[in-house]
């Protein structure tokens, strides 16, 4: 047993040294893209941002994985700086990872993600529609977008590692950011339209007596906003009370054993000290990780639950068919950046949109675990999509976009 | 947005300790306890460079928890206190010391005497030397605690003097306390600083054992070297050492001087006027008329009838001498313009009469010479005490119209 701090594993150090960075090294994040990566070949219905979260959640083991490890395998010296896992896994890490992985490993494309399968944006919106508490009819719009710009496609879906041409799909966010350009077809939001059609809603509302009640987006964005408003405070509050540590301690070497273990004691007896004064037992058992982090029944007499609730109050009759009252769409970009250079496809900054966009756009953000810039990425993608032949045409005749 | 998604074990700590603060602040102090349990954490990352390092703030704010819930007792501080000395070999004596003021707080004498005593004999390599200042206030708090063994020791033998009372025993005692009182408090007060009770508990002690050279030297350079920061206390317990010993009227206007310059509203300045007024230096007498103006500037003295009894008192000599007119003149040009309005209103004019009938008369006495017999207060008061019948008032009132010329003559 080496007393070194640059002893551990046999080939840690070189594992660590600068020149490897061509190569893939593994890493623990790393071994985060292999799962999503094999969830992905199984078509499991699993989103890479749920697995994250259940990482975060403490439903897999990642934090301190060592603590699994078999008593044979000591871990010190540069071990440390390999297993030792000080920060939450990133979304963007782990999915390029895992890209670069595919390709690594020689694999070919993947299974079909067909229009049965979960990570399907048909099924995937429907699920984050159940949650946002938005009303079922929207599922038959998001469809409509899915098929107008087609990204419902089997080729467009799957995973063909290697081929530099296609856009890598992220399926929780791309379904997250139909679900917000259906609402902009349908609602504006624009801090302005959305309220005045939810004003209408209400009146039509007070005539309803058959039937399901109307969808009315003021009623709706209350009932979110309380509950994202809770349930984001209790996830700050998770956030600054994370514990990091666990009853094995890592150390560099034996010499500084004792003194690691000393400290981990006065730890324990700090937080028994403390933890007694702090009042609430801390609850022993984790709950049970669960897709849905939201969800909301029909049988709350209060209301609150718009699963059921019609469109028709903010729809209107054309040629038979029911269309969207709105006329107007906003984009939130003009022109799309290039990946490469600045590593997004757009800018988001809060204070530049309207604050009802910013709202939906936190809610999937609070869903998702993920930065609202991603979704708004996403969002601006499909617009460019949706509206690429009025954009030419747009741009050919001179009239401006609207913004 | 601090609706980041990111999160790493530095920034999470740092939003722990922002969420501890908070609670500290609103004093919940359950919440505080609640977050500081994960906040503990941090002592096994603890390669900070920044000054305050986790185990700092851990002992700090579990301090703070500690003192203000209702649910921890003095044994809990006191095993979270050891802990946290082991913590940080450079803290060692600060919390050592603040451990024993804690004590001191809780009325646990003896057991703050032991962990004094116990922090004194602490050696750790050069930290030793480089935590010389808190070594010299730890000896220092405990010379203090053994002075107060002395005292006590003396109380027994004052109370059992006579009686055929196993005396020795006690004395042996208390010369032990004294010296080993005396040789740590002489150390400290070496030190430029405010050290009012460890001076005064030295003194106590010197003047005890007759060893009044040497108190004397020590009150003279805590208040006359310009090293030490300036404190009017200094000058108090100076002053009352000479006058205690009977010493020199000079000595003791000098001394009171100092105080005047600093501290204008002492206390004291009414045993100044006094003294200053029955000298016979002009020069004195001068000073004395400075003195009782310049403390009647505060509003604490304006209802303190025995300052205001010595302005008097003075005025009227001045008055009826005739002679240092100017002097009131000089005094009064400064304050003429708010004076009036601060101390002889209407309104006071009435309270006072009310509430202190003496307090009225001496005011009464000034306002009529400084504003003549027809300004609102000495009116009012007279024409009060007239009615009442009361003989000074009467006399007052005669004084005042006798010298009226004189107020004119004052505020030209």
């Amino acid at each position: 047993e080496s007393t070194s701090a640059c002893s551990g594993s046999v080939d840690g150090s070189l594992y660590l040294m600068k020149n490897q960075k061509e190569k893939l090294r593994m890493t623990m994040p790393m071994t985060l893209s292999f799962c999503y990566m094999a969830l992905l070949w199984l078509r499991e219905p699993m989103t890479l941002s749920d697995l994250l979260r259940f990482v975060v959640e403490g439903h897999i083991p990642y934090l301190n994985v060592f603590q699994h490890f078999p008593e044979k395998m000591k871990l010190y010296g540069l071990d440390l700086k390999i297993f030792c896992v000080e920060s939450w896994p990133v979304y963007e890490e782990v999915y390029n990872k895992m890209l670069e992985l595919a390709v690594f490993l020689d694999l070919p494309r993947f299974p079909d993600i067909t229009d049965s399968c979960f990570l399907h944006p048909d099924i995937l919106c429907m699920k984050y529609l159940m949650e946002a508490n938005l009303p079922d009819e929207l599922h038959n719009w998001t469809c409509r977008v899915v098929k107008k710009v087609c990204i419902g496609e089997a080729d467009f879906l799957t995973l063909v590692p290697g081929n530099k041409s296609t856009r890598k799909v992220k399926y929780d966010v791309l379904a997250a950011a139909v679900i917000v350009v259906v609402l902009k077809l349908l609602f504006l939001l624009d801090d302005y339209y959305e309220w005045l059609l939810s004003d209408f809603a209400e009146e039509r509302n007070k005539n309803n007596k058959e039937g399901g009640p109307y969808f009315e987006f003021k009623k709706w964005y209350k009932v979110i906003k309380c509950s994202l408003d809770v349930k984001q405070k209790k996830l700050d509050e998770e956030r600054a009370k994370y514990l990091w540590r666990c009853e094995k301690p890592l150390f560099y070497s034996a010499e500084k054993k004792s003194k690691v273990l000393k400290k981990r004691q006065m730890v324990v007896n700090l937080q028994n000290q403390f933890g007694k004064l702090a009042g609430s037992v801390r609850p022993v058992e984790k709950p049970n990780p669960s897709s849905f982090q939201l969800s909301w029944s029909e049988e709350n007499t209060d209301g609150s639950c718009f699963h059921g609730h019609s469109l028709e109050g903010i729809l209107q009759e054309k040629c038979g068919l029911l269309t969207a009252m709105n006329p107007d769409y906003w984009l939130g970009t003009d022109k799309l950046c290039t990946e490469k250079l600045c590593g997004h496809l757009a800018h988001y900054r809060e204070m530049d949109f309207p604050q009802s966009y910013h709202f939906v756009l936190r809610l999937f953000s609070f869903l998702l675990r993920i930065q609202p810039s991603y979704i708004h990425d996403e969002v601006c993608v499909i617009e460019h999509k949706l509206f690429n032949k009025k954009l030419w045409r747009n741009m050919k005749y001179n009239t401006g976009l609207r913004k | 947005s601090s609706h980041e998604h990111k999160l790493n074990f530095k920034k999470s700590k740092e939003v722990c300790l922002s969420y501890i603060q908070d609670a500290m602040l609103q004093k919940q102090w359950k919440r505080a306890a609640e977050f500081l349990t994960s906040y503990v954490e941090s002592l096994e990352k603890d390669f900070s460079r920044e000054n305050v390092g986790p185990s700092e703030m851990i002992w700090r704010i579990g301090t703070e928890i500690l003192c203000h819930h209702s649910y921890s007792s003095m044994k809990e501080f006191n095993s979270f206190i050891e802990q946290m000395k082991t913590l940080g070999v450079k803290r060692y004596l600060k919390v050592c010391l603040e451990h024993a003021f804690h004590l001191l707080c809780n009325g646990l004498i003896d057991e703050a005497y032991q962990n004094l005593s116990l922090a004194e004999s602490w050696r750790f390599g050069e930290q030793t030397a480089i935590q010389d200042k808190e070594m010299k206030l730890i000896r220092a708090y405990r010379a203090l605690l053994d002075y107060y063994s002395w005292c006590k020791q003396k109380n027994i033998l004052l109370e059992h003097g006579q009686d055929g009372f196993e005396a020795l025993p006690v004395e042996q005692e208390m010369h032990s306390c004294f010296r080993k009182a005396a040789v740590n408090l002489k150390e400290i007060i070496k030190i430029p600083g405010v050290w009012d009770l460890f001076v005064k508990c030295y003194v106590d002690l010197l003047e005890f054992y007759g060893d009044h050279n040497e108190a004397r030297q020590v009150l003279n350079e805590y208040a006359y070297n310009s090293k030490f920061p300036a404190n009017p206390n200094a000058h108090v317990y100076l002053y009352q050492f000479l006058k205690r010993h009977g010493e020199s009227k000079k000595s003791l206007v000098s001394a009171l001087k100092i105080l005047h310059d600093i501290v204008p509203s002492h206390e004291l300045m009414i045993d100044f006027n006094t003294m200053l007024q029955k000298s016979k230096k002009r020069r004195k007498r001068r000073l004395g008329l400075e003195v009782i103006f310049a403390a009647l500037d505060y509003a604490g003295w304006k209802q303190n009838a025995k300052a205001w009894s010595c302005l008097a008192r003075q005025v009227k000599q001045i008055v009826t001498s005739e002679k240092h007119l100017d002097w009131i003149k000089q005094e009064w040009n400064s304050r003429k313009d708010w004076w009036p309005a601060f101390h002889f209103s209407r309104y006071l004019a009435k309270r006072n009469w009310q509430e202190n009938e003496s307090l009225s008369y001496e005011k009464a006495l000034v306002a009529g010479i400084l504003l003549g017999k027809d300004c609102k207060y000495f009116k009012y008061v007279s024409h009060q005490g007239c009615k009442a019948q009361v003989k000074r008032f009467r006399i007052l009132k005669k004084f005042v119209n006798k010298h009226s010329p004189v107020y004119l003559r004052i505020s030209g």
